[in-house]
């Protein structure tokens, strides 16, 4: 079983919320990952995503923009990322998830990728301008390697279509909560919940929800209409700001969520 | 070379192309792609477009003999397909007016676009004056600067013009910006894209607009000579001048097709936009195509000194010509561009725009090495109005 697999698992016996934290590699420094790991996991993380800085990403608001200049000032690579967590794999037990977009992936070669991503311990992949039209480009191949390729559905997704790709789903299926990019909201369509439970009753696999969720109100609101939330532009702003209490905040509220 | 029959229903062409998109725009682009599947074979959508075509943007475009930059340059004779009489100055209206008829039938109300040189924003802007369309045009802060007159031309027209500050603040991140706009407003807005990029079916709708220039040299050309041209040259910012007149003569393998480059201040430097001469493949705005990219894959800033050629990526159209051979590739720097505009200016007393003078560089080259009876015909995509402003600064520059 994938350590993702095995992660939601127990999270179902226990009757828990998922709480899948994004943060951006290198923003700090990439001699900062094991400390930011070590932390999401002792506050609980089920997952953690690890953003890779891409010079143009089309889905990302201003916060993970920013972060990702940082990170591309100080050097950060993608290679440079997988190096780096190969050394502390053995540290970290949690599930660990690379969000990046295709091209730093085509440039390294998919093969080396998947090998490196392999040697690296990684346990999923989101791609998030790689739709399932053109996903045969690296699925099958991640899929051989016991990487699981998380699909997105969005609210503009027709529900047959959701269906397609929940089928499909490895690992758990991303449920994006807005109509645009990532970075904080003050408040989601009333149409959210009534989408994220459809979702639910046409997939197979764990769904958790994620763009914009940015309080411990809606961690806990989110969260109960699906089996948990991704949380990333506020964990990178408060990593960035070292405000760890806040992060603590955030993913304990996780832990409280109500266990329909 | 027989039939040719590019993009596959996904929209590749070989490997290029395809929909390397945010789930969130899927549905809009496939909507999109139906919609002008549909357009296309419908007879009432084709007579508006070819009426707009005629009594607003003023085609046909002449097909004008410069006779005297012919013996200038002692070989081919030179033919210019003239895009800049074009209502607007440029080529990029064919698209706009296309895209927008499209956009009505679609029932959307709204329009974003990219603009680098201004002229596809001034092209949109006027078509959503045209065809009451709200309109907001992203475009980079250094391209505000360097085409102040176009920004104002589009606020004139109506359109909101936002300024993207976010990396090179070029076009490739007004292209960013605009993505992201569209992303959080797809319900009632079309993406009026620029070029022949972005995921499909945009590469093949904005080639279909774009080949009325070809289509009409072609007629043109044979209604003189009862054959082609033995040349044809067009610059490549992100191809859709060069497209829309080399598609018509794809299959025609007597033509010789040349696609023009910026190399900035050469290719040997880091400062150029020739993509398809120093680029690799890579996946950016929707299709994979070549990208000047460093070795991690990271999008590298182009440079030119027009502002319509300053992009890092080429249409995936453009990628899949270079690999199969069709189209030969070639690129001409900033200085070689401002010659050949002061040449054209001089002998014909036609001022072309900075993109189109890379093609009649190169065009003043290549004639040397064919015979005087011979013909190249160069698309000259539009007018050099809006770049007299760079061109005064850079001739000043040269004097001191
Ligand atoms: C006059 C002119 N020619 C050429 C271009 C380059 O674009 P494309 O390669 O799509 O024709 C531009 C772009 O703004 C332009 O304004």
């Amino acid at each position: 079983m994938n350590r993702i697999e095995k992660a939601f698992h127990s999270l179902k016996e226990k009757n828990g919320k998922a709480f899948v934290p994004y943060l951006m590699a290198g923003d700090g420094g990439l001699d900062q990952l094991l400390e930011q790991l070590i932390f999401l996991e002792s506050c609980g993380a089920t997952a953690i995503e690890i953003g890779i800085p891409f010079s143009d990403p089309v889905a990302d608001g201003p916060a993970i923009q920013e972060a990702g200049i940082r990170s591309l000032q100080l050097g950060t690579t993608l290679k440079g990322v997988l190096s780096a967590i190969q050394t502390i794999r053995p540290i970290v037990s949690t599930p660990l998830i690379l969000m990046t977009y295709m091209n730093p992936i085509y440039a390294y070669g998919i093969g080396s990728f998947i090998h490196d991503a392999v040697k690296a311990g990684i346990d999923g992949c989101i791609i998030p301008d790689l739709p399932i039209e053109e996903e045969e480009l690296i699925a099958s191949h991640l899929q051989d390697a016991n990487i699981e390729l998380i699909r997105l559905v969005t609210l503009t997704s027709p529900i047959e279509r959701i269906e397609e790709i929940a089928k499909k789903g490895r690992g758990f299926l991303y449920a994006v909560t807005v109509t645009g990019i990532t970075g904080a909201r003050t408040e989601f369509n009333t149409s959210v919940a009534e989408y994220l439970k459809n979702i639910k009753s046409v997939s197979p696999i764990p769904v958790l929800a994620g763009f914009g969720i940015s309080t411990p109100e809606q961690v806990v609101e989110l969260g109960s209409y699906c089996d948990g939330v991704v949380v990333g532009s506020k964990i990178v702003q408060f990593f960035h700001e070292k405000k760890l209490n806040e992060i603590e905040h955030l993913i304990a509220a996780s832990k409280t969520a109500d266990v329909s | 070379m027989t039939t040719y029959a590019m993009p596959d229903e996904k929209g590749h062409f070989g490997i290029y192309g395809g929909r390397f998109v945010p789930e969130t725009l899927m549905q809009a682009v496939l909507e999109l792609g139906q919609a002008y599947d549909d357009a296309k074979n419908d007879e009432s959508f084709q007579a508006d477009l070819t009426y707009l075509l005629k009594e607003y943007v003023g085609r046909e475009t002449p097909l004008y003999f410069a006779e005297n930059l012919t013996k200038h340059a002692n070989g081919a004779k030179i033919y210019l397909k003239r895009e800049d009489l074009n209502h607007t100055g440029a080529h990029k209206i064919n698209n706009t007016v296309g895209q927008a008829l499209l956009a009505v039938r679609m029932g959307k109300k709204k329009i974003v676009a990219e603009t680098g040189a201004g002229q596809h924003g001034v092209a949109t802007a006027t078509v959503c004056a045209l065809l009451n369309l709200e309109c907001v045009i992203f475009m980079g802060e250094e391209d505000i600067k360097r085409q102040q007159l176009n920004v104002f031309r589009m606020e004139l027209l109506g359109a909101k013009v936002v300024s993207v500050t976010s990396g090179s603040r070029t076009l490739k991140d007004a292209c960013n910006e605009a993505l992201r706009y569209w992303v959080s407003n797809v319900t009632d807005t079309h993406y009026i894209l620029g070029s022949v990029m972005g995921p499909h079916p945009f590469p093949m709708m904005v080639r279909d607009f774009q080949s009325v220039i070809g289509k009409e040299t072609k007629q043109q050309y044979n209604e003189k000579f009862g054959k082609n041209p033995e040349a044809i040259i067009a610059c490549i910012g992100g191809g859709s001048n060069s497209m829309g007149m080399f598609y018509p003569f794809v299959e025609d393998s007597e033509v010789k097709l040349i696609g023009v480059e910026a190399a900035g201040h050469g290719i040997d430097t880091e400062q150029h936009a020739a993509s398809l001469t120093k680029g690799k493949p890579g996946v950016l705005h929707g299709a994979l195509m070549y990208l000047l990219q460093d070795d991690a894959g990271q999008i590298q800033e182009a440079h030119s000194i027009s502002a319509g050629l300053d992009y890092p990526g080429v249409g995936p159209e453009h990628s899949y010509l270079k690999d199969i051979g069709r189209v030969q590739y070639e690129s001409i720097t900033d200085s070689e561009a401002l010659d050949a505009l002061k040449l054209l200016c001089r002998l014909e007393g036609i001022i072309p725009a900075l993109e189109s003078a890379h093609a009649v560089a190169y065009a003043l080259k290549h004639a040397q090495t064919m015979s005087q009876n011979e013909s190249i015909v160069v698309c000259l995509s539009g007018r050099g109005d809006k770049d007299v402003q760079t061109i005064q600064a850079n001739m000043k520059e040269a004097l001191e």
